[in-house]
Parts: C-alpha cells; sequence; structure tokens
C-alpha cells in the first residue's frame, strides 16, 4: 500500500491524472481549482507532459478535443463560471466521440457568482451542458482519496465508452486536505484505431468530426449513441449505502453535502432514529435502481444539495414520487450544518412519511 | 480521544494554515483520520484566516468545524467572532498579547498565552502560531508531541529546513508556559 500523505483535493486530482498516463493539460485560472493549474505547471515539463495555459476557457477545452483526437489522454479543470464557457466544446466531444476528462470544482453562481463551494452545477454537468442530445459520465467525489481514485476512473471510463467523463467537485473537496494514497493504477491499455495518429500510408485516414449534414446519418450517431449510454447505465452506476440496514429515513446526497449528512445521521442514530444514506457516485448514470428499492422500506427520503433543489428531480424520477422527497439545502457558497440535516431528519421522524 | 475539532484563526501571515497542518500531519503520523481544510473565501482576502483541523479515531464527516473543541484565537477579531461558537467544557488558547479582552465564557477553560511577546522576546518573530500550537500539545494533545519531530519534517519545505530548530524552540517554549 502506498504511503498516506496529506493533499489537496486538487492536487490529488493533478497527481492522480498524472499517474493515470495524463500528459496533456490545458486550463485557465478561477478559484477554487487553481491548484490543479499550478501542480500540472510544476509537474508536466519534469515529465516530458505539456502543461499550457489557454488564453481562455474556450481555447483550452479546443486544445482538449485537439489532443483526443490524436488519441492521448488529456484534461481541463475549471470551475462553475469556467465551464459554461466550456460547454460548446463538450457537445463537439461528445458529437465527435472523444474520450477526455473535465474537472468542475464548483462554486455559487449563477453568473459570475462567488467563490465558495456549491453544487449548482448539478442539472448542467448530468444534462450534458452543451446543446444536442448528449451525456457525460459524472463522478461526485466525497473525499480527497476519491478525487485521486475517481480521477483515474473518469479516464477509464472516458476511453473505455468514447465519451467526456467530468469529476463534479466542489470547493470544499478541492480545498481540504486528507490523508490519501497514491495507488499507481493497473494501466489498461484502450485502443484507438479511430485516432488521427498519421495513416504511415498503411490505412485509410481516420476523421473526427461532428458535422453530419444528413439527417439519416446524424439520427443514426444519436441512436448509436444512446445504445452506449444505456450499457453504462447497467454496468458503471457507481453508489455508496451507509446505515440504510433497516433505514426508515433516507438522506441522499453527494460530495460535501454527504459528509455532512454522515455527522446527522450519526446523531439521529444517537437519539433512536433510523436514518440512512445513500450516497452517489456517479451522478450520471444515476443510481436509480437502489433508491427505487429503498423507496419499499423508508417512508421518506431527504435530498440535501448545495443547489435550490437539482438532484431532488432525479430522487423523485427513481422512486417514481412513490415517497415524499424534501430538500435540504443552503446556496451561494452556503453549506447546510449538521444540525440543519438533523433537524430536517427529525422532522421526518416525527411525520412519519405523511405527504404535506 | 476520540475526536477533537480544532479551529485556527487570525491574520494572513501569522502562520493559521502552517499550525493547522502541522496538527494534521501530527495526527497523521499516529494513524489518525484527519482533515484540514482552509478559508478561502472573502475573509481570506480581507486579511483574515482560519482553518480547520479534525483529528479522529474514526473517519471524518464534515470537515468544516462550526462547534470547537478546542478554539486557537491569534487576534482579537476572530476571538471575538468564534469564541461564542466553542464546545461547552471546550478550550480557548489566545494569544494575549494582541487580544486585550478577557473571555465571557466561563463554561470553557482558557489559556492565554502571550504568544507573540515571547516570539519576540525570544527572537522568534512570527513563530507566536507554534508557541500557542505547544501549549495545545501539552494541555491537550500529548500524544501528539511524541511526533513532533518528523511533523515538523513533513510540513517544513526541505528548502525551509534550517527553520526546523526554531519552530522545535517555539513548541517548546510554549510548552513550558505556565498560565
Amino acid at each position: 500500500m502506498a504511503e498516506r500523505v496529506l493533499m489537496k483535493g486538487n492536487e490529488a486530482i493533478a497527481e492522480a491524472a498524472i499517474q493515470a498516463g495524463c500528459r496533456h493539460y490545458f486550463g485557465y485560472p478561477i478559484t477554487p481549482q487553481t491548484e490543479i493549474a499550478a501542480y500540472m505547471a510544476k509537474r508536466m515539463p519534469k515529465i516530458g507532459g505539456c502543461f499550457l495555459q489557454a488564453e481562455s476557457e474556450i481555447a483550452a477545452i479546443n486544445m482538449v478535443y485537439g489532443v483526443a483526437s490524436a488519441g492521448q489522454r488529456v484534461m481541463t479543470s475549471s470551475s462553475s463560471p469556467g465551464i459554461s464557457l466550456k460547454g460548446e466544446g463538450i457537445s463537439y466531444l461528445a458529437g465527435s466521440d472523444l474520450p477526455a476528462l473535465i474537472v468542475n470544482v464548483q462554486r455559487g453562481g449563477p453568473g459570475l457568482g462567488g467563490i465558495q463551494p456549491s453544487q449548482s452545477d448539478y442539472f448542467q454537468s448530468t444534462r450534458g451542458g452543451g446543446h444536442g442530445d448528449y451525456r457525460l459520465i459524472v463522478l461526485a467525489p466525497a473525499s480527497v482519496q476519491e478525487m485521486a481514485s475517481l480521477t483515474v476512473t473518469g479516464f477509464d471510463l472516458a476511453d473505455k465508452y468514447r465519451m467526456p467523463a467530468m469529476i463534479l467537485a466542489d470547493g470544499t473537496m478541492g480545498q481540504m486536505m486528507e490523508p490519501v494514497a497514491l495507488e499507481v493504477p493497473e494501466q489498461t491499455v484502450y485502443e484507438k484505431p479511430w485516432a488521427l495518429t498519421g495513416t504511415r500510408m498503411q490505412r485509410r485516414h481516420n476523421i473526427v468530426n461532428s458535422l453530419y449534414l444528413q439527417p439519416e446519418e446524424l439520427e443514426r450517431t444519436n441512436l448509436e449513441r444512446f445504445e452506449r449510454y444505456k450499457t453504462i447505465e447497467q454496468n458503471e452506476t457507481r453508489y455508496d449505502a451507509y446505515r440504510m440496514e433497516d433505514a426508515e429515513i433516507c438522506v441522499v446526497a453527494y460530495g460535501i453535502a454527504a459528509r455532512v449528512s454522515k455527522n446527522a445521521i450519526d446523531a439521529a442514530r444517537a437519539k433512536g432514529i433510523r436514518a440512512g444514506l445513500i450516497r452517489p457516485i456517479t451522478l450520471w448514470p444515476f443510481p436509480s435502481a437502489p433508491l427505487k428499492a429503498a423507496a419499499e422500506q423508508v417512508h421518506t427520503f431527504l435530498s440535501v444539495e448545495l443547489s435550490m433543489g437539482q438532484m431532488i428531480e432525479d430522487i423523485e424520477l427513481s422512486i417514481r414520487c412513490k415517497r415524499p422527497v424534501q430538500l435540504v439545502n443552503r446556496v451561494g457558497g452556503m453549506i447546510p450544518s449538521p444540525e440543519q440535516v438533523l433537524a430536517a431528519i427529525e422532522k421526518a421522524a416525527k411525520e412519519g412519511g405523511a405527504r404535506s | 480521544m476520540s475526536t477533537k475539532n480544532i479551529l485556527i484563526a487570525g491574520f494572513g501571515g501569522q502562520g493559521v494554515l502552517f499550525a493547522g497542518k502541522f496538527l494534521a500531519y501530527a495526527g497523521l503520523l499516529l494513524d489518525q483520520q484527519v482533515s484540514w481544510l482552509p478559508s478561502y473565501g472573502p475573509e481570506m482576502r480581507g486579511g483574515t484566516a482560519n482553518c480547520s483541523v479534525i483529528l479522529s479515531d474514526t473517519a471524518v464527516g464534515s470537515p468544516i468545524v462550526s462547534a470547537p473543541d478546542v478554539l486557537i484565537a491569534m487576534n482579537l477579531p476572530s476571538f471575538q467572532k468564534y469564541q461564542p461558537a466553542v464546545q461547552p467544557g471546550g478550550v480557548i488558547l489566545m494569544d494575549s498579547t494582541l487580544i486585550g479582552e478577557a473571555p465571557s465564557r466561563s463554561d470553557v477553560t482558557v489559556y492565554a498565552v502571550p504568544a507573540t511577546q515571547m516570539a519576540s522576546d525570544a527572537g522568534l518573530t512570527s513563530l507566536s502560531n507554534m508557541i500557542l500550537v505547544g501549549k495545545l500539545l501539552r494541555e491537550c494533545l500529548p500524544a501528539l508531541d511524541t511526533v513532533r519531530d518528523d511533523a515538523l519534517r513533513k510540513v517544513v519545505p526541505p528548502k525551509k529546513a534550517h527553520l526546523i530548530e526554531a519552530n522545535q524552540r517555539a513548541i517548546a517554549l510554549g510548552s513550558a508556559f505556565e498560565g
């Protein structure tokens, strides 16, 4: 086992990306994720990689498109307003079936917003963010260790399914330090016969493109892509369950909200209230099946979010509105306290699933 | 010790984040679960800094310390802001050189250490943070003292290794302070 060292979440992402074989990073600074760029700037030149601070987020995502087309592992990172700027490029990556890793260390919005933690880009990430019918694989780390491990997972899934993946973190996850053991991941080699690597006059040239003027052809690419998405939904959904065995109340939360919720659940259990947590690790694909199963067991769901009620829609869809789902939230850079979540759990326990 | 929630607060430049990092590394060396979360928001840009450190025998939940077991207050605004948040039965360590006010809480243990004055007298300017840490180790976290030197080597960058000795002296000074 690798030695445990203290690292900021942002640094853990950067180091894990390098260990996963990423040798190209393009970005533009923005709080609270700038440590990723700083780390890459320091390390990439020493290992024969490329760190480039682009003139804008839009330039950076298009550089990502270029390297991805050449079949190399590539990453960019930003925070909420910067991710909006990248939206067009992300749609092009999806439309061209290109693997890449995009990191969003979220801050409060909309607009320029603030610099404190937020989860208000949930819709943007899980619905794609740019124009057109497409998905991103969205991974939501809840510890510095996961900032590292899910970065590796993100690269692997992106290569495996030829599509962009996103790490959806927040300012707390990016800035906090925790012990992390950086295991050098086993390198799975993904053949990329589609990549633009030069024909050496030995094969027909490859084309990477998202323009299809014949509607029949464009429809076919969309349908094929969604067949692939179905496979991903079946095989790649990830979640974590905590104290759910006998739970009557199911808290659903990801990232920092899940950490806060754990404290509240322990406090509730100490008071004899049977609460548990389902923590989505993939936000797309969303862990619908375990939530649907939980609806047979619990009388109430709570959606704890740093947003105005975004993930709550996926919970309601997953359980087909079979049980009441209550929103527990703070926004704008504020973080719910364990006391706030505990109060909501206690209220739910008292109501026992009655719909208000 | 099961879980210690520590909040360190002061001006930027007083070594708030460094002191927190030292504690987190010491905890890590003792195989504890630890988290360290700095303020990075507008308050930091206004010149104040704080950081949450949690040392625990079990997995750390929320890394945010809103009701500290231990508050290290390094200036008056931080002292005034966070004094009410300290857990009943908790501890306040304060730099009494910079905080002229007496604590209003009677349900907490207070250690008033003239850390800035002591640092200046000993030629350890800018190490008032580690004088307070020394007092903290002695009064609340004696186990951490056993890994003091290793933890310092982890947090002092190699280029500044010559500063380890001064940090050791500052910790010893704080630890020996009676009051």
